[in-house]
């Protein structure tokens, strides 16, 4: 089986089988990552460019070795140091790349739409590393990686996903991933930081944080920028922190062997207490390396085939 | 000089009615109408049981002249307008200069008689540069040819400004064109704000943005006497509102595009730039009762908003992407197709709400047959069908959302002052 677009720009436009190819393709990847020489030959000869408009660590070099781990020669782009400070535009910078001869453009951009955009105009393939606030879905798929392979299915898991919700693509992405996998979604934050219809993607939202948490097997809980709060979208982090804080007590809510997972990066003491980003149920570091194997499997589903 | 329209089903919205009958054009004039006008001398245009009707008025289009001639020139926009079967329009200040003095007001009306192919009405801003601070000189504005006043895009957000600019239009007997939107509740937004905003991560702007807007605009029409215009009217709230403004008396009217009373906001999924416009393509519901509105004559006229960009302004990031879409080339093949087809409107209805009633609102004398009225004219074909073809536009806007839909009842001629300026679907080759 492969995968029937070119691209990966969200979770939406793919099936559960597709996801369920990516997340068995990523296991022997995760095997590859654990080994002392972790080299594979497979993509050997392609070329991956990661162009990203905003900053990132995680993501960036997650993407980066993965292709390097497959041997596809990797180059990254910044818009800071590009001519997209010079007012070049999205579709012009891609073209120019894709004329380089890259195979994969790797994007993450501040605006919905960014990697369907990308899509449309090259002939490589588009992989949507964060587009604005629409879509993550290599972080979701290394979520359901993570769950996955912790609790040995999805189907049937309840999982919360705590905070901001409005701003995120990694909730999104979540929601269309766990809820085609079978597993059950929760939402809980204050009600400016929930958007319209949200259900309407498959997603209950909670009245309280105790209603999204009780018996839940997975926990995941979003980044609270303080940007947020001086847009007037909540009175202060002191309140937030108050109500919706993920601690040691509101912890036990969920089901006694709940994983805690965070996309990062996290604000310790703000959305999560340190006592659990660190405490035992914790798969937060877990989630960093299953997101290079994840990432492997995408990489190799999308241009390990033979040359198109 | 003497042109006669044979054949044609005649639309009169003041009668009320449709009759079979030839129209006699003499110097530009209607000169009568019947069925044995005596053809010798006069050019005969055939209609061959077409609608002849008063020629269309759009009286929301911008024309982008001067300050954005890549987008569009009068010269260009007028041609899409005859190509579109609209004999006059009435353009929006939001040029660059804006159109608050009149001074400009005389420099659109002086270039649209040197290079326009259609009759051209400007309207002139409320407030000095559209900037919402001081109000602008309407009246030597409304002598100079404004028929009407608007901050079109840029809305009046101080409601003490707006209740003096209604005062003082309502003094000059001019309508005041609301663009109602709270920019504190639409704020950064770039589609309606529901559950495809929700899904699609963008922004959204919430139907309230606009109603609380109409709701202050008629609270202000009402306090002032003044007539004010609701533009492009599109959520459900909004029709409420105005259907329980005018059931009271109040001195209202409203104008409905066709794209909001066609698309919904499930045609942004996909990211098509050329579906990002203000007011947004709302939901189902909305677009039930826009279509409501305007069959119970709560919303008045159909006007197009066309608002061309270039491709370059539109290839980009949807947020990054300006608002607008072109109307002019595919008004009368939606209204014909999603209204009249539909059995919204009767073709009555919907000719009025492109002719009469808006002449009446701006205060112009067209939108009629009657004998002695200048000789506009549009003849519709309601059997051709035509898919939208972006390519063929006289505008340089491509930016519709329309193209390659079938839409059936197509523009046929428009005449202009007695002058054929489009014919069998194609532009004269028209030279002053």
């Amino acid at each position: 089986m492969d995968l029937s677009s070119k691209d990966m720009t969200g979770l939406r436009d793919i099936t559960a089988a597709e996801i369920a190819l990516i997340l068995d393709t990523a296991v022997p990847m995760k095997g590859i990552i654990q080994r002392q020489i972790k080299k594979v030959p497979t993509l050997r000869g392609r070329t991956v460019v990661t162009v990203f408009y905003e900053a990132s660590t995680r993501t960036r070099t997650s993407f980066e070795l993965a292709a390097k781990y497959l041997s596809a020669d990797t180059v990254g782009i910044t818009a800071a140091t590009s001519s997209v400070s010079k007012g070049e535009s999205l579709k012009d910078t891609g073209r120019n790349i894709a004329a380089m001869g890259a195979d994969a453009v790797i994007l993450r951009h501040p605006m919905a739409g960014a990697a369907e955009l990308l899509a449309r105009t090259l002939g490589a393939s588009v992989v949507n590393a964060g587009d604005g606030a629409h879509e993550h879905p290599s972080q979701a798929l290394l979520d359901l990686f993570t769950a996955r392979e912790k609790k040995g299915r999805l189907d049937g898991l309840k999982v919360a996903i705590i905070g901001d919700i409005l701003h995120s693509r990694v909730a999104r992405s979540d929601i269309w991933g766990y809820t085609k996998m079978g597993a059950e979604v929760r939402l809980a934050g204050p009600a400016t930081l929930i958007p319209p219809g949200i259900e309407k993607m498959g997603a209950r939202v909670c009245s309280s944080l105790e209603e999204a948490l009780a018996g839940a097997d997975v926990v995941n809980v979003l980044r609270i920028q303080t940007e947020r709060q001086q847009q007037g979208l909540f009175p202060s982090m002191r309140e937030y922190s108050r109500m919706y804080c993920i601690n040691r007590d509101r912890l036990k809510l969920a089901a006694p062997d709940a994983l805690l997972m965070h996309p990062g990066p996290m604000n310790r003491g703000i959305e999560i207490s340190p006592d659990v980003a660190d405490g035992l149920q914790a798969v937060i570091n877990e989630q960093v390396t299953n997101g290079v194997a994840v990432r492997m499997a995408l990489l190799y589903l999308l241009i390990g085939g033979s040359v198109k | 000089m003497k042109l006669v329209i044979k054949n044609g089903f005649v639309v009169d919205p003041v009668a009320g009615n449709v009759i079979k009958k030839d129209i006699l054009v003499i110097d530009g004039k209607i000169a009568g109408s019947g069925t044995n006008i005596n053809t010798s001398g006069a050019e005969v245009l055939d209609a061959d049981g077409r609608l002849a009707v008063p020629g269309l008025i759009d009286m929301h289009v911008h024309l982008r002249e001067p300050g954005f001639e890549a987008k569009e020139t009068i010269y260009t926009g007028t041609r899409a307008a005859a190509r579109g079967g609209f004999a006059s329009v009435a353009c929006m200040p939001n040029t660059n200069p804006v159109i608050d003095n009149a001074a400009l007001v005389s420099a659109v009306i002086n270039s649209s008689r040197a290079g326009g192919v259609v009759n051209v009405y400007p309207i002139g801003a409320i407030t000095r540069g559209s900037r919402g601070t001081e109000l602008a000189e309407m009246a030597d504005m409304r002598d100079a040819g404004a028929v009407a006043f608007s901050d079109d895009g840029m809305p009046v957000a101080n409601a003490g400004l707006m209740r003096r600019a209604m005062q003082y239009a309502g003094m000059l007997g001019a309508a005041i064109i609301s663009h109602s939107e709270d920019k504190s509740l639409s704020a950064s937004g770039c589609m309606h704000e529901g559950y495809i905003s929700t899904m699609l991560g963008l922004k959204g702007i919430p139907a309230c943005a606009e109603e609380v807007m109409v709701a202050r605009d008629i609270l202000l029409a009402e306090d002032t006497g003044c007539h004010v215009h609701i533009a492009h009217v599109s959520t459900a709230g909004s029709v409420r509102l105005l259907r329980e403004a005018k059931a009271r008396g109040v001195k209202v009217s409203a104008e409905a595009a066709p794209h909001h009373f066609t698309l919904t906001d499930e045609a942004v999924m996909g990211f098509d730039t050329n579906t990002k416009v203000n007011p947004p393509l709302r939901t189902e519901d909305d677009v039930a009762a826009v279509r409501q509105g305007l069959a119970d004559g709560t919303i008045d006229v159909i006007a197009t908003d066309h608002a061309p960009h270039t491709a370059e302004e539109k290839d980009v990031e949807y947020e990054n992407a300006p608002f607008g879409m072109v109307g002019l080339e595919t008004a009368v093949g939606l209204v014909w197709t999603e209204l009249v087809a539909a059995g919204v409107l009767t073709p009555v209805q919907a000719i009025t709400k492109m002719t009469l009633n808006p002449a009446r609102i701006l205060g112009i004398t067209k939108g009629t047959l009657e004998t002695g009225a200048d000789a506009d004219i549009t003849i519709i074909d309601p059997e051709t069908t035509g898919a939208v073809d972006p390519a063929m536009f006289a505008s340089k806007g491509r930016n519709t959302p329309f193209a390659g839909r079938l839409i059936k009842g197509l523009p046929w001629a428009t005449i202009v002052g007695g002058r054929i300026v489009m014919r069998s679907g194609i532009l004269e080759d028209y030279k002053k």
